[in-house]
C-alpha cells in the first residue's frame, strides 16, 4: 500500500485559466433560471388551483440543469480538483475485463443502470400522501446537494485508491471497528432492501392471474435468450434483446386472456404461496449459471428501463395531466397518514430514499464504476450526472402518483386491515380521511385496469395506475388495462433483477468474511459452500418478507421505514469516509461540500430511529406497537387490524423484530461515526494525515470530459489516436 | 476497433441512426468482439471463435457480481 500526503495545492493540476463566458452562454443560463425560478413560484404560490404537472417536471429539468452546469463544476474543479493529467486505474490496471477504459457515454449508461430500479419508483409513490410539494423539493434539493455529492465523491475517492469498495475503504482509512460494523451493516441493510422490494413484487402479483401469467412469463423469456446466447448465436444481444422485448409484451397480452379463463383460477395465488414460489426461485436463480437467466434478465430489465422512464417523460408532455393532490395535506403535519405513519419531519426524507439520496449507490460507485472511468473528469458527468437522471426518474414517479383520484389513491395504499379489502369499506375508509369516493366510481376503476384496486399497497399498483392514466391520455387507444398491467411487470421486472443479483452479492459478501476463517469456504466455485451461503442469503430476506407479507399491520407501512432509514444510514456511512478523507487530505475550506448532507442525513436518520425506537405512539414505535398488543393479548382482547390471537402474536412478534433492526442499525452507524470522529480530531490537530491515495502517474489517454466534446477536445483525441495508430475506449465516435 | 463515424456526407438522420446503433452495441456488450477482433487483426494474432470468446465472457462474469441497486 503505498501512502502520500497530499496536500492539494502541491499536487493539484496546473490552475486553468478562466475564461471569460461567452454572452450566448450567459444568455442561455439566464433563460434556464428563469424558466426554473417561475415554475418553483407557481408550484409555492398555487393554492386550491388546478396546477399542472408540467411545472414540477420542468422545475426539476432546469434545477438539474443549473446545478450540474455550476455545483457540479465546482465540485470538479475547485474542491476535488479532478486532474487529468493523473492515469485512471482503468488505465494503468487495465485487464481487458473489469478494469477496462471506457468511452464516457457508455459507461454513463453502465452506471445509471447500475444505481436505478425500482426505488425511485416506490418511494415518492408513498410519500405523494404528504402532498406534491413535500417530495417534489426534497428530491430535488436532496440530489442536489446529497446524493449526487455523495455519488460524485464517493467515486472521486474509489478511484483514486485503484478503485477499492466502500467496505476497504473504511477499513483502511477509518479503522477496523468502523470497517467490521460497515460490513455486517451493509450486509443486513441489503437483506432489508431485498425484502422490501420483493414484498412491492408479491403485493402487486397477489391475487391477479394476469401480472401472475405475464411476470411468470419473464423466466422461461429470459431462459430462451439465456440459451440462445449461449449456443445458437453467441454474443448477438441486439437481436435477443429485440426478440425477448417481443416476447415480452406477448406476454402481457396472452397476461389479459389467461385471466378471463378458466386457468386464471388456479393462478389466483395468495400472497403466502407467491412468497414460497419467490423464495424458492430466488435460491435457483442465485445458484445457476448467470448466463442463464441473470445475464438476458439484465438486458431486458435494462431496456425496459430506458424505454419506459423516455416513453413517461414523452408521456407526460403529450398529456398535460393537473395535479390531483394538495400542495401539502395534513399528514404532513400530523403524521397520521394511512400509507406510512409519522410526519413530514423525518419520514418524508427516509421514506424518499432512492432520487434524492440513496447510501447503496455508494457501493456501485466504488468498486465497480471506477474501474472502468476513461479520465478523471468524467467522475463528474458519471458520478453527479447520473445521480440527476436517477433523480428524474423519482420525479417522474411522484408525478405519476399525484395524477390520479385522491380518493382512489388512498383506497389503494391504504392496508387490508381498515379498509376490509371491499369498495364499500375502502369508501367509507377513504371518507373519514376527509376524501371522497363512491363504491362505484372505485368499482369503476378497477374495471378500466381490469384488477382489483383496493389495498393495492406497495406503490407499484398505484404507479402502474398512474402511468396508465398518462400513457392512455398521451397516446389514446382505450389500452388502460394494457397499460397497467405493461407498468407492473416493468417494475417487476428489474425488482427481479435485483433479486437474483442482491442474492448473488449477499452470497459473496458471506463467502468472502466466512472465507477469513475457513479458506475452502470463500472459494466460489465450491457448490456447497455457494449453496449454503445463498440459502443463508435468500433464508434471511425470505423471512423478512413473509414477515412483511404476514403483519397485519400491512407489511409496507411496517417495513419500509426500515428499508428507507437503512439506505439513509448507509448514504451516512459513505458520507462519513468522504468527511474522514477530506480532513485527512487537509481540504478544511471545503469540508462542509460531504459534511453539510452528512448533518442532515445523520439528523434524518437518528431522528427517525429514535422516533421508531423510543417513540410512544404506537402508530410510530415498534416496541410501543408490540406493547400496545402484547397488553391487550394479555387482557384477552383482540385489538383491530387483527381478528385473531394468532395475528395478535404475529404482531408483538414483528414489531419487536423490527425494533431489533432499527435499533442495531442505528448503532452500528454510530460505532462507525465515533471511530471516524478519532481520525478528524487527529486530522485536525496534524493538518493532515497521510491517505492510502496512489501516486501521480501520467496520463496518456486522451478523451472529452463531458457529455458533448468541444471542437478543441475532437481535434485532440483525433490527433491522440492518430499518433497511436488505434482507438482506446469505446471507438471513434464522440 | 467500433463502428467508425459515419461519413460526414451523410445526413443528420442517418448520422444519429449510426450514433443510436454505436451506443447500443457498446453497452450491451455486443461491440466486444469486434473490438477483440480488431486487436487481433492489429497484432497479427489468430482469433479465438466467436463461441469461445462469448463463453470466456460468461466465465468471467461467472465470478464476479454485478451489483443491481434499489
Amino acid at each position: 500500500m503505498s501512502t502520500s500526503t497530499t496536500t492539494r495545492r502541491a499536487d493539484g493540476p496546473p490552475p486553468e485559466r478562466s475564461r471569460r463566458p461567452l454572452p450566448r452562454s450567459i444568455a442561455i443560463w439566464t433563460v434556464v433560471a428563469l424558466v426554473g425560478a417561475t415554475c418553483w413560484a407557481v408550484l409555492a404560490l398555487s393554492r386550491g388551483e388546478e396546477v399542472s404537472a408540467l411545472w414540477i417536471l420542468f422545475a426539476a429539468l432546469s434545477s438539474y440543469a443549473i446545478a450540474y452546469r455550476f455545483y457540479s463544476r465546482f465540485i470538479a474543479r475547485r474542491v476535488l480538483r479532478l486532474d487529468d493529467t493523473r492515469a485512471t486505474p482503468a488505465e494503468r490496471l487495465e485487464n481487458g475485463t473489469d478494469f477496462e477504459v471506457t468511452d464516457r457515454r457508455v459507461l454513463y449508461g453502465h452506471h445509471f443502470a447500475a444505481i436505478a430500479g425500482a426505488g425511485p419508483l416506490v418511494g415518492p409513490v408513498l410519500a405523494a400522501q404528504m402532498g406534491y410539494l413535500p417530495g417534489t423539493v426534497w428530491i430535488i434539493v436532496g440530489v442536489i446537494f446529497a446524493g449526487c455529492v455523495q455519488d460524485m465523491v464517493t467515486m472521486f475517492f474509489s478511484m483514486r485508491r485503484d478503485a477499492k469498495s466502500l467496505g476497504q475503504m473504511i477499513r483502511e482509512e477509518i479503522g477496523l471497528v468502523g470497517g467490521v460494523a460497515a460490513l455486517i451493516a451493509v450486509f443486513a441493510i441489503m437483506i432489508i432492501l431485498l425484502a422490501v422490494l420483493a414484498l412491492v413484487v408479491v403485493n402487486a402479483m397477489a391475487e391477479s392471474p394476469w401480472a401472475v401469467t405475464s411476470i411468470g412469463l419473464t423466466i422461461p423469456i429470459a431462459l430462451f435468450m439465456g440459451f440462445y446466447l449461449r449456443f445458437i448465436r453467441p454474443g448477438r444481444v441486439m437481436e435477443v434483446t429485440a426478440v425477448g422485448v417481443v416476447l415480452l409484451l406477448a406476454a402481457i397480452i396472452l397476461g389479459g386472456v389467461v385471466d378471463g379463463s378458466a386457468l386464471g383460477e388456479s393462478l389466483t395465488l395468495s400472497k403466502e404461496t407467491l412468497t414460497f414460489l419467490l423464495v424458492a426461485y430466488g435460491f435457483v436463480a442465485s445458484i445457476l449459471p448467470v448466463w442463464m437467466l441473470l445475464t438476458p434478465r439484465d438486458y431486458l430489465s435494462t431496456f425496459m428501463k430506458v424505454g419506459v422512464i423516455v416513453l413517461l417523460a414523452v408521456g407526460m408532455i403529450l398529456a398535460r395531466p393537473v395535479l390531483q393532490t394538495d400542495a401539502v395535506t395534513s399528514f404532513a403535519i400530523e403524521g397520521n397518514g394511512p400509507v406510512f405513519a409519522g410526519s413530514l419531519f423525518p419520514f418524508l426524507f427516509i421514506t424518499i430514499a432512492c432520487g434524492a439520496l440513496s447510501g447503496f449507490h455508494a457501493l456501485i460507485s466504488s468498486g465497480t464504476t471506477p474501474k472502468m472511468l476513461a479520465k478523471e473528469s468524467h467522475v463528474r458527468m458519471v458520478g453527479y450526472g447520473g445521480m440527476l437522471m436517477e433523480s428524474f426518474v423519482a420525479i417522474s414517479a411522484l408525478i405519476a402518483a399525484c395524477v390520479i383520484d385522491q380518493g382512489l389513491y388512498f383506497a389503494m395504499n391504504s392496508p387490508a386491515g381498515v379498509t376490509g379489502g371491499t369498495v364499500e369499506g375502502a369508501a367509507e375508509f377513504v371518507g373519514t380521511l376527509g376524501y371522497s369516493i363512491t363504491p362505484d366510481q372505485l368499482a369503476a376503476f378497477s374495471a378500466s385496469v381490469e384488477e382489483e384496486l383496493v389495498s393495492r399497497t406497495g406503490g407499484a399498483p398505484t404507479l402502474a395506475f398512474g402511468i396508465s392514466q398518462i400513457f392512455s391520455d398521451a397516446f389514446g387507444g382505450g389500452l388502460a388495462a394494457f397499460w397497467y398491467h405493461f407498468a407492473i411487470m416493468f417494475e417487476a421486472l428489474f425488482i427481479l433483477t435485483a433479486v437474483d443479483a442482491g442474492t448473488r452479492v449477499g452470497r459473496f459478501m458471506l463467502q468472502d468474511t466466512i472465507g477469513n476463517v475457513w479458506p475452502k469456504f470463500g472459494d466460489t466455485s465450491w457448490r456447497p459452500a455457494a449453496w449454503i451461503a445463498s440459502a443463508i442469503t435468500v433464508g434471511a430476506w425470505g423471512y423478512m418478507l413473509y414477515v412483511g407479507v404476514t403483519d397485519p399491520l400491512g407489511g409496507i407501512n411496517q417495513l419500509f421505514p426500515l428499508f428507507g432509514i437503512a439506505n439513509q444510514l448507509l448514504a451516512a456511512i459513505a458520507l462519513i469516509l468522504c468527511v474522514t478523507l477530506f480532513c485527512k487530505h487537509g481540504w478544511w475550506k471545503f469540508v462542509w461540500v460531504p459534511a453539510v448532507p452528512l448533518a442532515w442525513d445523520l439528523v434524518v436518520t437518528m431522528t427517525a430511529s429514535y422516533q421508531k425506537v423510543f417513540s410512544d405512539n404506537p402508530a410510530i414505535g415498534y416496541f410501543a406497537q408490540a406493547d400496545r398488543y402484547r397488553t391487550a393479548r394479555e387482557a384477552g382482547e383482540v385489538l383491530a387490524p387483527a381478528t385473531d390471537v394468532a395475528q395478535m402474536n404475529t404482531v408483538v412478534t414483528n414489531s419487536t423484530v423490527n425494533g431489533i433492526l432499527q435499533a442495531s442499525f442505528a448503532l452500528l452507524v454510530l460505532v462507525i461515526l465515533a471511530n471516524a470522529v478519532v481520525i478528524w480530531v487527529k486530522a485536525a490537530r496534524a493538518g493532515t494525515l497521510p491517505t492510502t491515495e496512489v501516486p501521480h502517474t501520467p496520463s496518456e489517454v486522451v478523451a472529452p470530459a463531458d457529455f458533448f466534446a468541444t471542437a478543441e477536445e475532437k481535434k485532440a483525441v483525433a490527433e491522440w489516436e492518430a499518433s497511436r495508430g488505434e482507438p482506446v475506449g469505446g471507438g471513434h465516435r464522440r | 476497433m467500433t463502428t467508425p463515424l459515419a461519413p460526414s456526407g451523410q445526413g443528420p438522420l442517418r448520422r444519429a441512426l449510426a450514433g443510436v446503433r454505436w451506443y447500443v452495441r457498446e453497452l450491451s456488450g455486443e461491440a466486444k468482439w469486434d473490438q477483440y477482433v480488431a486487436r487481433c487483426a492489429r497484432e497479427g494474432t489468430e482469433p479465438m471463435s466467436r463461441r469461445a470468446f462469448e463463453r470466456h465472457r460468461d466465465d468471467h462474469r461467472e465470478h464476479g457480481t454485478q451489483q443491481r441497486c434499489c
